[in-house]
């Protein structure tokens, strides 16, 4: 009988048994023998000098174990950027672990405290005495950039922090604009996002004086560059003499790729005070300090011809990075923004110029999509425009433009790598239907005709991202640090069962379910008998971790490849048992099969034992089944697709009702259609909460107003609608298994559609744009302005 | 500048977990997650905001649903607590659990607990909620990953395993 395959099934998840019971086991779950509890002491100023600290009261308190501040830490090196602009200018100011002299932030490091209790902890660091003398802040990127502004760093003047461009040259679009027969201008502002992961930050440092070892454990999507960075980077400490590992991780959305100060400090403190130290932030520290993402002020002009063919771009961005130079921000809207304002048109005359700025606020970085979603929002608000401009309806302004199918590989000429593949207009035409446009915007017609006060407005996206971030020749020449490959080792042990090691890093992603449906399939091993293990340091290859939807397609391919490379040794190996030539043993219905006759067969789990044993091994073969890979693929990945979203606006109140939410992606193959839409519908709620809710707020003197989560507008269940969710799907050229990632998409895909639904609700009475978030303030004040 | 804090008095409190009656000497300012997670080591119950909105820290005290970080161990004293791993009865995952896990109503699983309370809690009060009241009634827990969607399918999932269906 043949096994119905893994792959393809909605299959309930590995990981959950654990997670539904309480059993799961993440950062602030651990408790070790003698561990102490780390405070961190902040600045409440946006910008300032240190004029002394006094910590004498702060130690005199009950439990203290120590309390330490950035003198005490001052031969520890600041924290590294990994990856600078390439082919730009790059002013790099990156954080100290604490604050040394000054500081640039509210709720940068200043001190900490190290008691036996957390409660105790917080008591005393209300007890370290800090004297500032205050200096400007400046919040606003461009602002930031004008003569006179505060200076955040003596390196970087004008607070400029990265200065780059790219696709052709400024003069040239400018002579396409002019020839144009359509032009606008837009000015959008792409407003700061703070994650939230629904599990802060933290991290327990240990140190083993006896063999001077560390070990970290952290809330961590890449414990293997962490321990690169922290070593070889931050203490100075052998990079073999620290082991990182990632518990079971309450989310991450981009903000746990990155290397923070408290990851070297709780391992310098354990071996300060001799025991083991815990930090873990709560929500306010968590808003105040971990990486925020987006944050683009742009002006945007567009040409386009009168049938709605956008003819030219020039693109020009302020990109607030913060205070210093998170891990990998300078990357975020060069590479994964600039490079991809074309979206999924063909646009002969593109021009991107962006600067990167400081500014007295959280550091900002790859948040969920990180760049993609900029750019797509950009060139999405783009396509609308034209439509109002020239009456093209919007669906068919993003045909007219669309790259074709039979163009990939396709190079936009703003230095992306070639677009692997697709079919924009299927994905179009699938959720135009889905969705009974031409219904839509008949009732659209009726409505506006009768004067009705609910204006009803349909939004399109339709967008192509980047994923599968890895080629490391590429990144490498986009500045890039390292390599981006992924490592992946397969083992089958001598019982049958199967131990798949990645360098993926899931943080809610179902890697144990996914990468065990495509295994179960390869090695013909049923789907309960194989182990995914991830997130440990220790005797595992170095891996790279899981962000930009790179998981299933570059470490999943590592682990297909080692099957592949088992199932090769094992397939000798069999017709060695069957005593046949390994010619004509072949691999059929999950066995080894000798061509012609069925019946003399081995399976996976009577080859493992042989190999184990070892009694009767072919001349020259090794012992045991495994097999490692390290794959670093040639090119990314480019999921895409339509999405239509459908609101009703009270004219009168402002208010927005989202109706219908239709989403078509294509993402390639699918291994677990479970876990795909549950991604789609995670993302889309991101994007959707972005277009119409969230927003980080800073005051002037660089205050976070939205420091908790009674400000800040994570969306709840009854502020979301129902997504329908729909498929097409393209196999990627790129990868054996043909899947192109499905993490981001959803939310690079809804924040300018459900925008555009809304701006589009209220087109007719001349509106054009309204900046995120669109509140029915904002709304009510756009309309009645008119 | 801070104002020093006496060294804290402690009160001895008497509280059920999961049908276990525990007796501890606590600071009056303990929260009950902490008691839970710190004392008990029942770290199923997690927090994620400090300030009540996401709901990741739901116990039931008493028969009510409540976020045991804004509720003090000594006013659980003489009380009962139900958390998350009071649920299961061995291997038998209560409905809303199995709910939670057939319909793929958490990722990241980080405010399940919460939310599977929250759930439980909805279900005890109106064992047939429409789509709406679950919504509604989950206002009080926050969810990053899933958007939602399969945690109301989900609700409506246990509800029917809990009616037997």
């Amino acid at each position: 009988m043949v096994a119905e395959k893994l792959v393809g099934q909605p299959l309930k998840r590995k990981e959950d048994p654990r997670l539904i019971t309480g059993a799961g086991n993440f950062l602030d779950d651990i408790k070790l023998t003698g561990m102490t509890h780390a405070y961190v002491v902040r600045s409440p100023f946006g910008h300032a000098r240190i004029t002394s600290i006094d910590t004498s009261r702060a130690r005199a308190m009950p439990g203290v174990v120590g309390v330490f501040t950035g003198e005490d830490l001052a031969a520890v090196n600041p924290l590294p950027c990994a990856w600078p602009a390439a082919g730009g200018e790059n002013n790099m100011n990156t954080p100290r672990v604490l604050a040394l002299g000054e500081v640039h932030q509210v709720g940068d490091p200043v001190a900490v405290v190290v008691a036996e209790t957390r409660y105790q902890a917080k008591d005393a660091a209300e007890l370290v005495d800090i004297s500032y003398e205050e200096l400007g802040t400046v919040v606003d990127a461009y602002k930031a950039t004008l003569d006179g502004a505060p200076q955040l760093h003596e390196n970087a003047p004008n607070n400029v922090a990265v200065r780059w461009t790219c696709g052709k040259d400024a003069d040239e679009v400018s002579a396409a604009l002019a020839a144009s027969d359509v032009r606008i201008s837009q000015h959008i502002v792409n407003q700061r996002l703070i994650p939230t992961s629904m599990e802060p930050r933290g991290s327990i440092g240990r140190y083993d004086e006896g063999t001077g070892d560390y070990t970290l454990w952290a809330t961590s999507q890449a414990p293997h560059v962490h321990r690169l960075l922290i070593t070889a980077f931050i203490l100075g400490i052998p990079e073999q003499k620290l082991r990182v590992i990632s518990p079971d991780i309450g989310g991450g959305f981009g903000q746990k790729i990155f290397c923070y100060f408290d990851m070297p400090l709780v391992l310098w403190l354990s071996k300060a005070v001799g025991r083991p130290v815990k930090f873990f932030e709560d929500r306010s520290e968590n808003y105040l300090s971990a990486a925020h993402g987006r944050d683009h002020i742009t002006d945007v002009e567009i040409g386009a011809s009168r049938d709605g063919k956008i003819t030219a771009l020039k693109v020009d961005t302020y990109a607030n990075l913060g205070a210093y130079l998170s891990t990998v921000a300078p990357g975020i809207p060069t590479t994964l923004y600039g490079r991809m304002v074309a979206g999924c048109y063909k646009i002969p005359a593109i021009h991107v110029n962006v600067t990167g700025v400081y500014t007295n606020t959280a550091m900002v970085d790859a948040y969920r999509g990180a760049g993609r979603p900029e750019a797509t929002f950009l060139i999405e608000r783009v396509c609308d425009l034209v439509a109002q401009e020239t009456g093209v309806d919007p669906a068919e302004v993003r045909r007219r433009n669309f790259i074709q199918p039979a163009d990939f590989p396709y190079d936009t000429g703003i230095g992306m790598l070639p677009y692997d593949s697709g079919d924009y207009e299927k994905a179009l035409d699938k959720a135009l239907w889905n969705s009974s446009y031409a219904d839509l915007r008949a009732e659209q017609a009726r409505r506006r005709a009768k004067g009705n006060r609910k204006l009803l407005g349909i939004g399109l996206s339709s967008y192509v991202e980047v994923c599968g971030i890895a080629p490391s020749k590429y990144m490498g020449a986009q500045g890039w640090g390292a390599g981006l490959w992924e490592s992946a080792n397969v083992r089958i042990h001598l019982t049958g069962k199967v131990v798949v090691t990645t360098g993926s890093l899931p943080h809610g992603q179902g890697h144990e379910t996914s990468f065990a449906q495509l295994v179960g399939d390869e090695l013909g091993v049923p789907f309960d008998d194989i182990e995914v293990e991830w997130g440990d340091t220790l005797g595992t290859p170095f891996g790279f971790g899981t962000y930009g939807s790179r998981s299933l397609t570059v470490g999943g391919t590592a682990i297909y490849k080692s099957t592949a490379k088992i199932r090769e040794k094992a397939r000798l190996l069999a017709a060695h048992m069957l005593e046949a030539n390994p010619e004509d043993v072949i691999w059929q219905d999950g066995k080894f099969q000798v061509k012609g006759s069925p019946e003399s067969s081995k399976t996976m789990q009577e080859v493992a034992l042989a190999a184990h044993v070892a009694y009767d091994l072919p001349e020259g073969m090794e012992p045991t089944l495994e097999a490692t890979t390290f794959y670093d693929p040639p090119n990314c990945t480019f999921p895409f697709g339509t999405h239509i979203c459908v609101v009703e606006v009270d004219a009168d109140t402002g208010e927005i009702d989202l109706l219908r939410y239709v989403a078509v992606d294509d993402v390639g193959n699918v291994v677990n259609p479970l876990i795909v839409d549950g991604q789609v519908h995670g993302g889309i709620a991101q994007g959707l909460a972005q277009a119409l809710f969230e927003g980080a707020v800073y005051s002037d003197n660089g205050e976070l107003m939205t420091g908790t989560m009674n400000d800040y507008a994570i969306p709840k269940a009854s502020q979301l609608p129902v997504y329908e969710l729909d498929r097409t799907v393209t196999p990627s050229p790129v990868n054996p298994m043909g899947v192109k990632g499905a993490g981001e998409a959803g939310t690079i895909a809804s924040t300018p559609c459900v925008a555009n639904a809304v701006i589009d609700a209220l087109a007719h009475l001349g509106v054009r744009h309204i900046d995120m978030p669109i509140t029915p303030e904002k709304v009510w004040r756009a309309t009645s302005a008119r | 500048m801070g104002i020093p804090v006496p060294m804290a008095t402690r009160i001895p409190v008497r509280i059920t977990v999961n049908g276990v009656e525990y007796a501890a000497e606590v600071e009056p300012r303990l929260l009950l997650v902490h008691f839970l997670r710190d004392n008990l080591g029942l770290t199923g119950t997690h927090v994620g905001c400090d300030t009540s909105q996401c709901g990741a820290c739901t116990v039931y005290l008493n028969g009510q649903s409540i976020k045991s970080c804004t509720v003090l161990a000594v006013q659980a004293n003489g009380g009962e607590v139900t958390t998350i791993e009071g649920l299961a009865v061995g291997n038998d995952y209560d409905p809303v659990q199995q709910g939670f896990w057939e319909m793929h109503g958490l990722q990241c699983g980080y405010c399940t607990p919460g939310m599977i309370m929250s759930s439980h809690a909805l279900l005890d009060r109106n064992p047939n909620p429409s789509e709406e009241e679950i919504r509604h009634a989950l206002e009080g827990n926050l969810c990053r990953c899933t958007g939602y969607q399969n945690i109301v399918k989900a609700v409506q999932r246990a509800a029917e395993l809990r009616a037997g269906k």
